[in-house]
C-alpha cells in the first residue's frame, strides 16, 4: 500500500459563549467600564493594579480597595501586529501595548490602533477609545489611540458582546481545528464511502477491530489484516436517550446502542431504529439501514442505523463477554 | 534519598504538519519502540507511566485518553497525566519514584501544534476576564517582551540573531530538526520584522512532534544502561500571571528554580526558549557563562513541539550525559505566556 | 521509601448550580482558605500547589492555573496541575500526597475545581467529531448502557437504583456544603421521576455543580504536630487502562480491581468490609454504588446490590457509602474526586459533623473517570500506619 492517499482530514469547529461571573473585583471593574470609568485596586505593597486583580500577586492576599485612574496613559512596550487573528481588538494591522493608565502603577495590555510601526514608540502617550455601547465588559475599551490623534477611521472592531445580566460577563470562544483521522481509519472510512465494513486484525491478539486502530489498545501496534464483515451483527448493551441537550443532533427520544458487527470482536455505538424503543433487546439481531448510496460520504453516518432482522436474539451466553 | 537516572530517550521528527491524530498515537507508537529497544526494557517493566499534553492543542476534550492506546495500556498500568509540558510529567514520574512506590517510570508528552492556530489558541492561556477576551497571541505578547528588553539595553537585535544563527547551525546536527542552517548574524538581521521587533528567525517554528523519556531508580539504572544521567536535582517555579505587574525581562521562576537546584559548573544547557530573546532572559537568570555549550541540540528554535518541548530538552541534555559528550548537563521547560512558569534539572553522569 | 503523609486540613465551597456571586479565583479561594483555617497553616507554611481539574473546554481557559498562580498563593512556588478525566480530583489528591511521602515538600496545598455554569458539560463532551456518529449524549449516554449490562448481569432488581439515590440525598441533606438538599426524597419519588438515559432516571442522576475542594497535606512532622486530628494516609493507588478493547470488561474493568487490590496489599487490610468504617465512592449514576463495591472488593461479584438493599451502605449500616451525600448530591465535575478523598479524612478527623459515621477510624475515598478506565482510590486512617 505505498501509494496510499493521505489520511482524511475535516474542520472541527468549537464555538461557545462563556459566561463569565465576576465576583466583587471583577465586577466593579467592569461596571465601571459600562459607565466608562477605569477603577484600578490597590495592591499589598500600595501599587495600583489595573486592571484590577483580585488577589495580590506577592502576598495573594485578597484585594478590595479601589481607585480611579485616568483614561490617558503611557506606553512602556508596543509590538506590532501585522496579522491580526480573529476576535482581536482591531482587524486590520495595529499595536499591542502595555499601558500604563495615569494614577496606576501596573500596565494593561491593549491595542492601539494607528497604520504603520513608524507611528509606534514607546514612551508615548494614549488614550482610550471607547465602545459605541458598553455593556460592562474588558472590550469596552474598543482599543487606545495616540492621545492627539483624529478618530475619524475607525477599524472594524469587535463589539463588546451582549450580557446576560449584572455580574456576567459573556466571553465566545471560537476556535477552528483540523482533524484528522489515522491512516487505519481513513482505510476504513474510504471502504465506508463505498458501502463496505472493513475491519482490521491486530498481528498480535488477532483481535478484529472496526474502526481499525492506529494502536490496538492492548498491544500498542497498528491494527493490519484488513477483515471485510457484513452488516448485520447484535445488540450487547444500549441506553434510550430521553434528554435534550445543547448540540444534540438527534431528536430524542432514540436508542443508542452497542453493534457487534458478526465477525468483530468489539462493538461500536450507533443507533437502533425500525421498532419501538422498548422493544429494544441485549441480544438482538440487527442489519444496517444504509442512506441512499448518493448521499455516501466517507463517514459512518452513510449508515442511517441499525434495525431488528427479525431473527432469534442471540443467547446471553455468546455475548457476556462483550460488556 | 535515592536518586533516579534517566535511562532512555527517544523522540519523533520535529514536523510543520504531522498526519497523525491529535491523540499522538501515530507519533507515540514509533518513539515508545524506539526507547524499549534502547533500553532492552518492555512496558511489563515500567512501574510507572506519566504523560504532558493539552486538550485545548486538539480541540477537544479528554484528547490524551486515546494516547493509552499507543502504550496497549492493558493489563491496567499505574498511570497520571498533567496538563502541562512532559517535562512537569516527568517531576510527578520523578516524584514517585522517590516515594518508592515503582522504580522505573516512562514519561511521554505530544502535541500536533498545527491541528489550530497555535498562536491564537495559546492566547486562552491568559486571564480569561481581563485579558484573553482580547486574544493576544503569543508571538505579540512575546515581541512586547522583546521589545522591553532591548530598549532597556539589556540585549539588542544582534544578540537575539545569534542566538537564532547558533541555534539553526547546530540543529544541522540533528536528524529530526525541523529547521536548520548556515545563516550569518548580518543575513539574518537583513530579513524583515515580522513581528516588529522580531525576526521570523526569533520565533520557534510551530511543530507536531513527541517525546519519550525512561527513568529508573538510581539502583536501577546501571543494570539497564551503561552510563545513565542521575537527575542531581529537579525543580519549578511559577510567576505571576499578571504580565503588567512583572519585569518580563527577568525571570525570577527560572532563576529562584536554579538556585534550588543547585547548578555548579555545567557543560551543557538545554533550554527551552520558544523566542530568542527568551534564551538570553534563561541564560542571565540561570547564570549560564560563555563557557556552558548553549543547546546543542539546536534547541526549540529548529523544532518546538508542544507538550513535549520541555520533556525532550531534559531528554537531550540526559542523551549527551550518557553518551559522555557532558559530565554535567543542565536541562529546562517552561510553559505559559513570556516564561510564566519554568523547571530546571541538573543531570550528571552517573558514577 | 514512602514517607507518612497525613491529610491536615480540608475545606470546599456551598456547591450550587451557578456560583454567579464568585468568579474562579474567588470560588478556588473559598475552599483554599477553608482548608488553611482548618489546618492551621499560613501561606509561608506551603511548599508547593497541586492544581486538579476536568478538561479545559468547560471553563473556555486554556490551563487556567497559570492565571489562577496569584489567586492559588502559587507564585514563586511550584505549581502543578492534574487532568486525568474524571478521576483527577482523586488523582491529584494523591500527587500532593507524594510530595509529601517523597520527602520533596513538608506541606502541599491541593486543590480541584470546576465551574461548570461558565459553559456547558453536556455540549464540551458531544462536541460532534467528524466522521463520527453523533451519538454522544454526555456521560448518561456514556454509561447508560454499562448500567443496562450491570442489572442484566447480576439480576439485580430495579428499585437498588432508586434506593441508592434516595440514601445519598438524604446523607446530602445533613451535608451543609452539598448543592442538593433533599431531605424529604424516598425512593418512590425517585422511581416516578423522568427516564433521562434509559435504564437512568433523572433522580439516579448527578447535579451539575459549581464547586471547588482544597485540601492541606502534611509530611509526618506535621501530622505529628497537629493538634486538632488529622487522617494518615494509609495507602494510594492509580490505575488506568484503555477505554475501548476487545473483551474489555466495562462493568467491572480490571483497572479498578487491580487498584483495589493494591489499595488493601498496601494498607494491610484483607476483609474490607469489616476493616473499613465509611467509604467515599464516586456515584455519578446510582447503579454505580453497586457496581463499585464489587469492583472495590466489598463484595463478590454480583452480590453488590445485596449490601445496597440490605441498608448496610446507609448511615448506621455495616459500611455507609457516600455518608456526604456524594456525588448524587454535588458535582463540580473535577473537585469531585476531591470531594470524595477529603470527605473520606474528614470521617477519621471526626470532622464530618451531621454525617459524621461513628467510630470511624478507617475510610476510603475513590474517584473514576473516563469510560470507567481511570482510578484513583486512598485509604486514611486515624491512627499512623505501622
Amino acid at each position: 500500500m505505498s501509494t496510499e492517499a493521505p489520511p482524511l482530514s475535516e474542520p472541527l469547529e468549537i464555538q461557545f459563549d462563556y459566561t463569565r461571573s465576576l465576583g466583587p473585583v471583577l465586577g466593579r471593574f467592569m461596571t465601571g467600564l459600562a459607565e466608562r470609568r477605569i477603577e484600578g485596586v490597590v495592591g499589598s505593597d500600595g501599587r495600583v493594579h489595573v486592571p484590577p486583580v483580585e488577589y495580590d500577586p506577592a502576598t495573594a492576599a485578597p484585594l478590595r480597595d479601589f481607585v480611579e485612574v485616568g483614561q490617558e496613559g503611557t506606553v512602556l512596550t508596543w509590538s506590532w501586529c501585522a496579522d491580526p487573528v480573529a476576535g482581536q481588538p482591531i482587524q486590520r494591522p495595529f499595536a499591542w501595548v502595555m499601558v500604563r493608565l495615569d494614577g496606576a502603577d501596573t500596565a494593561m495590555l491593549h491595542a492601539v490602533d494607528v497604520t504603520s510601526p513608524e507611528e509606534m514608540h514607546t514612551g508615548m502617550r494614549v488614550r482610550v477609545r471607547w465602545a459605541d455601547e458598553p455593556v460592562g465588559h474588558i472590550r469596552d475599551i474598543a482599543y487606545f489611540l495616540p492621545v492627539d490623534a483624529p478618530d475619524d477611521n475607525p477599524p472594524t472592531s469587535p463589539a463588546p458582546p451582549r450580557t446576560e445580566h449584572d455580574g456576567i460577563m459573556v466571553t465566545p470562544i471560537a476556535a477552528s481545528y483540523q482533524h484528522t483521522v489515522s491512516p487505519e481509519e481513513s482505510r476504513y472510512l474510504r471502504a465506508l464511502g463505498e458501502g463496505k465494513l472493513i475491519g482490521q486484525r491486530c498481528p498480535r491478539c488477532e483481535k478484529v477491530y472496526l474502526p481499525p486502530r492506529g494502536a490496538c489498545p492492548t498491544d500498542g501496534v497498528p491494527t493490519t489484516t484488513e477483515v471485510e464483515l457484513p452488516d448485520t451483527g447484535i445488540v450487547t448493551t444500549f441506553c434510550i436517550v430521553n434528554v435534550p441537550f445543547l448540540g444534540q443532533q438527534i431528536t430524542p427520544p432514540y436508542v443508542v446502542a452497542y453493534i457487534l458487527l458478526d465477525g468483530a470482536d468489539i462493538a461500536f455505538l450507533h443507533l437502533v431504529r425500525g421498532c419501538e424503543a422498548d422493544q429494544v433487546r441485549m441480544g438482538m439481531r440487527v442489519r444496517a439501514q444504509w442512506r441512499p448510496r448518493e448521499e455516501w460520504q466517507t463517514s459512518m453516518r452513510n449508515i442511517a442505523h441499525f434495525e431488528p432482522t427479525g431473527e432469534p436474539d442471540a443467547p446471553y451466553e455468546s455475548f457476556a463477554h462483550h460488556l | 534519598m535515592n536518586r533516579v537516572s534517566v535511562v532512555g530517550f527517544a523522540q519523533s521528527d520535529c514536523v510543520r504538519n504531522t498526519h497523525g491524530t491529535t491523540n499522538g498515537v501515530e507519533m507515540l507508537v514509533p518513539i515508545l519502540a524506539e526507547a524499549f529497544e534502547r533500553t532492552g526494557l518492555s512496558k511489563e517493566d515500567i512501574g510507572f507511566w506519566c504523560s504532558g499534553s493539552s486538550d485545548y492543542l486538539a480541540g477537544r476534550a479528554f484528547s490524551f485518553i486515546s494516547a493509552v492506546d499507543a502504550i496497549g495500556a492493558f493489563p491496567p498500568i499505574n498511570e497520571s497525566h498533567v496538563e502541562m509540558d512532559a517535562a512537569w510529567a516527568l517531576y510527578e514520574a520523578w516524584v514517585k519514584i522517590l516515594t518508592g512506590e515503582a522504580d522505573t517510570a516512562l514519561v511521554y508528552g505530544f502535541g500536533k501544534s498545527s491541528a489550530g492556530t497555535l498562536r491564537r489558541v495559546l492566547s486562552l492561556q491568559t486571564d480569561p476576564y481581563t485579558v484573553a477576551p482580547l486574544w493576544p497571541d503569543s508571538v505579540s505578547i512575546a515581541a512586547l517582551q522583546a521589545r522591553l528588553g532591548l530598549e532597556s539595553g539589556r540585549w539588542s537585535e544582534k544578540d537575539m540573531a545569534e542566538v537564532a544563527a547558533r541555534s539553526l547551525a547546530d540543529a544541522r546536527g540533528n536528524p529530526k530538526a525541523q529547521r536548520s542552517g548556515d545563516h550569518s548574524v548580518a543575513e539574518l538581521l537583513d530579513g524583515p520584522l515580522t513581528a516588529d521587533p522580531l525576526r521570523a528567525h526569533d520565533i520557534a517554528p510551530i511543530t507536531d512532534g513527541a517525546a519519550v523519556v525512561i527513568l529508573a531508580a538510581e539502583d536501577r539504572a546501571r543494570d539497564i544502561v551503561p552510563t545513565p544521567a542521575v537527575i542531581t536535582g529537579i525543580e519549578h517555579r511559577v510567576d505571576s500571571p499578571v504580565l503588567g505587574a512583572r519585569d518580563l525581562t527577568r525571570s525570577p521562576s527560572t532563576e529562584s528554580a536554579g538556585a534550588a537546584v543547585g547548578i555548579g559548573e555545567v557543560d551543557v544547557a538545554e533550554l527551552h526558549a520558544p523566542f530568542t530573546h527568551q534564551e538570553l532572559i534563561l541564560r542571565e537568570a540561570l547564570g549560564l557563562g560563555d563557557g556552558v555549550r548553549i543547546s546543542p541540540s539546536g534547541g526549540v528554535l529548529a523544532g518546538n513541539p508542544m507538550f513535549a518541548a520541555g520533556l525532550a530538552r531534559i531528554g537531550e541534555a540526559a542523551q549527551r550525559v550518557m553518551t559522555g559528550d557532558a559530565g554535567r548537563a543542565l536541562a529546562h521547560a517552561t510553559s505559559g505566556p513570556a516564561l510564566q512558569q519554568n523547571l530546571v534539572a541538573v543531570l550528571e553522569a552517573q558514577a | 521509601m514512602k514517607q507518612r503523609a497525613a491529610v491536615l486540613g480540608t475545606g470546599q465551597t456551598h456547591h450550587a448550580t451557578k456560583r454567579h456571586d464568585v468568579s474562579m479565583a474567588g470560588m478556588l479561594r473559598e475552599a483554599i482558605d477553608r482548608a488553611m483555617t482548618d489546618a492551621q497553616v499560613g501561606w509561608d507554611d506551603i511548599d508547593a500547589v497541586v492544581v486538579g481539574k476536568a478538561p479545559d473546554l468547560f471553563e473556555g481557559v486554556m490551563m487556567p492555573e497559570l492565571y489562577l498562580a496569584d489567586a492559588l498563593g502559587a507564585t514563586g512556588k511550584p505549581l502543578l496541575r492534574v487532568h486525568t478525566a474524571g478521576s483527577v480530583g482523586g488523582s491529584t489528591s494523591i500527587v500532593a500526597a507524594s510530595l509529601a511521602q517523597a520527602g520533596v515538600h513538608r506541606r502541599v496545598l491541593t486543590v480541584a475545581f470546576e465551574k461548570q455554569s461558565e459553559s456547558n458539560a453536556m455540549w464540551a463532551l458531544s462536541i460532534p467529531i467528524p466522521f463520527n456518529m453523533p451519538v454522544g449524549a454526555g456521560a448518561g449516554g456514556y454509561f447508560a448502557p454499562h448500567v443496562r449490562s450491570y442489572i442484566r448481569r447480576s439480576g439485580a432488581p430495579e428499585v437498588v437504583g432508586a434506593m441508592v439515590a434516595a440514601k445519598d440525598r438524604r446523607n446530602g441533606a445533613l451535608n451543609p456544603y452539598a448543592h442538593l438538599q433533599q431531605a424529604d426524597i424516598t425512593v418512590e419519588k425517585v422511581q416516578a421521576s423522568q427516564m433521562l438515559w434509559d435504564p437512568i432516571r433523572y433522580d439516579e442522576t448527578c447535579p451539575s455543580s459549581d464547586g471547588a475542594c482544597a485540601m492541606v497535606i502534611g509530611d509526618e512532622a506535621s501530622g505529628d504536630a497537629a493538634t486538632d486530628g488529622v487522617a494518615w494516609i494509609h495507602a494510594t493507588s492509580m490505575r488506568t487502562e484503555p477505554t475501548t478493547f476487545a473483551g474489555r470488561d466495562q462493568v467491572n474493568p480490571q483497572a479498578g480491581r487491580d487498584a483495589a487490590a493494591q489499595l488493601w496489599r498496601d494498607a494491610g487490610i484483607t476483609d474490607p468490609l469489616s476493616e473499613v468504617d465509611a467509604a467515599e465512592i464516586y456515584v455519578p449514576f446510582s447503579w454505580f454504588e453497586p457496581m463499585w463495591l464489587e469492583n472495590l472488593g466489598f463484595t463478590d461479584e454480583g452480590q453488590g446490590w445485596k449490601l445496597t438493599e440490605s441498608g448496610e451502605t446507609a448511615l448506621g449500616g455495616k459500611l455507609p457509602v457516600n455518608p456526604s451525600g456524594g456525588v448524587l448530591s454535588s458535582n463540580p465535575i473535577g473537585a469531585s474526586g476531591m470531594l470524595r478523598m477529603s470527605e473520606a479524612a474528614k470521617q477519621v478527623m471526626g470532622k464530618a459533623g451531621d454525617y459524621q459515621v461513628d467510630a470511624a477510624r478507617t475510610a476510603l475515598g475513590h474517584a473514576y473517570g473516563g469510560g470507567s478506565q481511570y482510578f484513583a482510590l486512598w485509604l486514611v486512617g486515624a491512627d499512623k500506619p505501622e
